[in-house]
């Protein structure tokens, strides 16, 4: 009963805060949008008539424009995820192999980006890789080219953005994984005539697997959502679901389909959300 | 016999579908020093915190001289406990650990500080209060965790396997040192522990526990030399178990259908031959050099094996050799299934 | 023995990827030149410039008093989640109490900051309240993000072997609310100061949920920094990177020394 009554506002906050919000956005998904403000209306009007329906999920399905803003999200998810593996898993093993003096510096090295403002770490980026960038400036400097090349606003800077942002999210649960392992599995598996290469991947690996897996998710699953990075480094054209949504609600204030967008994100994200869950 | 001081009626525990403890009944003597002994999930560390108040019991009563504190919360029992790993308070030095329980208690400046000094002082700390816990290494941590209880005064004190998480160089010493604290201070020390040889060398009394259930109770000797049951002799790790089929034994000997006999109990002659009851045929299958004697493992003709040990002036077989064992009636101690 | 060269390689160009862009962000932020990213000697004007812009001046105060109240309240709620998950066990609604800190923490923020902007305008045309949107529904939105990363952190921190610490303090006379005030909560503080931390910088960083439930009375420093981004960088932000970085770096600094703290070395005994 004191337990009850100590718990009580934080079950208040996670029911008002949490549970509701997602109940709400589902209900006003199924609504319409209208003249006014807000600008929608709800699937149950007055009198607790039927009013709504699901025509924003049929558009959702029918028109190619959105269809292909939740597989661009996939895209770019998985293949941020991947890069982010690939670069991600070196540098945690490095990490988990140097010196114990040498592990918690650097592993404080790849963490503290995470604080020093996202938007301003993609502002360098601009800085970098526009006409005028100082990457171009060093291209046609050291005679690589005499045009700048297109940098900015392309699928590369969008890709590297990403990157960017979201290696310390792999680094850290690889490095949870790896520094758990034993080096000595490896000088066994040496010892029973696995060269280096062997070794790793018939022992390191496997046994790292499940924290290649929690790295994945722990990328995919917010960057399937991501919308500054597209909108500031990426092209015009590239439209993942975040970026459509963003543009339904600002510009075109259509909540409800806005809505029933992110309804859609969530579905797609459901089977990674409960794996990640499993895992961790 | 000393008064009675702790009364354990019927007293039981379950986890589910699990019992971890049989309805028990045990009674500690005042100033004694009582070991609990049994394996893991034997029931030995849930017998000590139930003793605590740690735990709730399902059934049965506990009395503290006489008086029922079954349904007494932890704090308020006069009964105090070391834990295993010392559980020693991390953002307070050694002085507030052990002046933590006097706090509780009202008991400040002063009076506090002369009783944490005695406290140091007897458990040869002196000058180390203002240290951390982990500034200090693990057999101090263990004397601060004690200190920490016996500055508490208490009537009985529990102790959660005090030696085991001590390198083995420092048990022995460390035992000793367990043993002058209890007797210096009076105080009955309950004592869990899975190790047979701590038990033997430091209680007064041994209880051996297993599944839960009570097997013996007694002072070490008597446990040692006789044994209860099967499981008790295997336990205490000392004797041969052997099955009743496997001796010539003579018909004087009924009912019991295995006994322990002591390795060091047993005559071995190289070559020997045979004769009469109490004495079997075998050969050697394996040999121990133990210092002040040799163990050998003999095979026994009709089945089965025996341990004999052979003081280091004796004449020794070789691997293989056949040999002819013999005891006196008296070392057989029937056992119960 | 290739390997071995080859993994502190790519660790190395991991560290520069992460830090050059970081580095130069700063580093041009002394630049005199009008064009960002390129030097025109050394220069302070940017940072009066930035001081002189009072649109920013006044976001950036909103976004530290926004961050601040946020993670407050962050660690009050999530301090009391994280130490019910620890230590109940298995009470009442558990489930449901754990699947509703976790969802708060995997969904996307375009999703949250929509459901949190739907939840208001519904709540205002119920019950009028919150009237209209800004600083206070920013707030309330970042108070549910960080309190979820803070329950984390102080369950992570209580799953260990303390219990058994409570239970020393039980066993020496203390009851369960002496207890919880002089063995649990100092025990807490880290997490909770950490956790304090965590929920600040990500108020203080966060554009999307922002953007969704502020009007415009509640214009934080990102939803600034953002619509001056989108039509690319100007060294006034170079010189706001500069000031950030410099903030962030103290706070880490401070953050380090908490978890530096003796004691939580100590912590880890036993087992």
């Amino acid at each position: 009963m004191r337990r009850w009554l100590v718990l009580f506002p934080a079950w208040v906050w996670l029911l008002g805060f949490v549970a509701a919000p997602t109940v709400i956005l589902l209900g006003i998904a199924l609504g319409s949008s209208a003249e006014g403000v807000p600008p929608f209306r709800w699937p149950i009007g007055p009198g607790f008539a039927w009013q709504g329906g699901f025509g924003n999920f049929a558009t959702l399905f029918e028109d190619e424009f959105y269809r292909d803003s939740l597989w661009r999200a996939v895209r770019l998810a998985a293949s941020t995820a991947a890069l982010t593996l690939l670069l991600g898993f070196p540098m945690a093993f490095a990490i988990a192999r140097a010196r114990s003096g040498w592990r918690a510096p650097l592993l404080a090295l790849v963490l503290l980006p995470f604080w020093t403002g996202f938007l301003l770490r993609m502002g360098a980026f601009i800085g970098l890789l526009r006409d005028q960038g100082l990457v171009n400036a060093a291209l046609i400097g050291l005679g690589f080219i005499q045009e700048p090349l297109q940098l900015l606003y392309t699928e590369g800077a969008m890709l590297a953005g990403m990157v960017h942002a979201y290696l310390p999210f792999a680094v850290l649960p690889l490095y949870a994984t790896l520094s758990r392992l034993d080096p000595m599995l490896e000088q066994a598996a040496a010892d029973l005539g696995a060269g280096p290469v062997a070794a790793f991947l018939t022992v390191t690996l496997p046994l790292a697997l499940p924290g290649v897996v929690a790295a994945f998710l722990l990328v995919f699953i917010p960057a399937a959502g991501e919308f500054v990075i597209p909108e500031l480094l990426g092209p015009s054209d590239a439209l993942p679901v975040g970026r459509v949504l963003w543009q339904e609600f600002f510009q075109n204030r259509d909540w409800p389909m806005a809505a029933a967008l992110a309804i859609a994100l969530l579905a797609l994200l459901i089977v990674p959300i409960r794996l990640f869950q499993r895992t961790s | 016999m000393a008064p009675l001081l702790l009364e354990v009626r019927g007293l039981s525990r379950r986890f589910g579908a699990a019992v971890a403890l049989a309805p028990l009944d045990l009674a500690i003597e005042a100033g004694e020093f009582f070991a609990l002994l049994g394996g893991s999930g034997s029931g030995k560390s849930t017998l000590l915190r139930l003793i605590a108040g740690l735990e709730a019991p399902d059934g049965g009563s506990l009395l503290l001289e006489g008086r029922d504190i079954t349904r007494d919360p932890p704090w308020a029992r006069p009964i105090h406990m070391m834990f295993q790993s010392y559980a020693l308070f991390p953002h307070m030095s050694v002085a507030e650990n052990i002046g933590y329980g006097l706090r509780r208690a009202g008991v400040r400046g002063a009076e506090q500080a002369r009783r944490i000094d005695e406290v140091l002082a007897l458990v040869r700390l002196k000058g180390f209060g203002a240290r951390r816990p982990h500034q200090i290494s693990g057999g101090q941590k263990q004397r601060v965790a004690l200190a920490r209880s016996l500055v508490m005064r208490p009537k009985l004190l529990l102790l959660d396997e005090p030696l085991a998480a001590l390198d083995a160089g420092l048990r022995e010493q460390t035992g000793f040192e367990l043993r002058a604290l209890q007797r210096a201070t009076g105080a009955a020390f309950v004592m869990v522990t899975h190790d047979q040889g701590e038990a033997l060398a430091l209680a007064d009394r041994i209880a051996v526990l297993e599944g839960g259930r009570l097997m013996q109770v007694g002072a070490p000797a008597d446990v040692y030399a006789r044994p209860a049951s099967a499981f008790v002799a295997r336990f205490l790790g000392a004797a041969n178990v052997v099955e009743a089929a496997h001796l010539s034994l003579s018909p004087a000997e009924p009912g019991a259908a295995a006994y322990a006999l002591r390795p060091e109990r047993i005559r071995l002659t190289p070559n020997g031959a045979t004769t009469g009851a109490n004495a079997i045929a075998g050969h050697v299958r394996d040999v121990a050099f133990r210092g002040d004697a040799t163990l050998f493992v003999v095979a026994l003709d009709g089945g089965g094996e025996l341990r004999v040990m052979v003081p280091a002036d004796d004449p020794m077989p070789i691997m293989g050799e056949r040999v002819a064992l013999a005891w006196d009636a008296d070392d057989l101690v029937p056992l119960a299934a | 023995m290739r390997r071995v060269r080859l993994v502190p390689c790519l660790l190395a160009a991991g560290l520069v990827f992460l830090w050059a862009p970081v580095l130069l962000l700063v580093g041009f932020a002394f630049s005199a030149d009008r064009i960002p990213f390129q030097w025109g000697g050394f220069s302070l004007r940017w940072f009066t410039t930035l001081a002189a812009n009072e649109r920013l001046i006044e976001a950036a105060w909103l976004s530290l008093r926004v961050a601040a109240g946020a993670a407050t309240l962050a660690t009050l709620i999530g301090g009391v989640a994280g130490f019910a998950l620890a230590r109940w066990g298995a009470f009442r609604g558990r489930a449901l109490f754990g699947a509703l800190i976790g969802a708060t923490l995997v969904l996307p923020e375009v999703v949250t900051g929509l459901a949190m902007l739907l939840l208001f305008v519904t709540l205002e045309a119920a019950i009028g309240w919150p009237a209209g949107r800004g600083a206070l529904t920013v707030l309330l939105a970042h108070a549910t993000l960080g309190a979820a990363y803070v329950a984390v952190v102080v369950q992570a921190r209580l799953a260990g072997n303390e219990r058994m610490l409570e239970e020393a303090a039980m066993d020496l006379g203390a009851g369960p609310a002496a207890a919880f005030r002089t063995i649990t909560l100092p025990l807490m503080a880290p997490a909770l100061a950490a956790g304090w931390l965590l929920a600040f910088t990500l108020s203080f960083d966060d554009l999307v949920i922002a953007s969704f439930v502020s009007g415009p009375a509640g214009t934080t420093l990102p939803v600034l920094v953002f619509s001056a981004l989108r039509l690319g960088l100007t060294p006034e932000i170079n010189a706001l990177g500069a000031i950030i970085l410099a903030l962030a770096a103290l706070c880490v600094g401070l953050a380090v020394l908490l978890m530096r703290a003796r004691w939580l070395e100590g912590g880890g005994e036993g087992g």
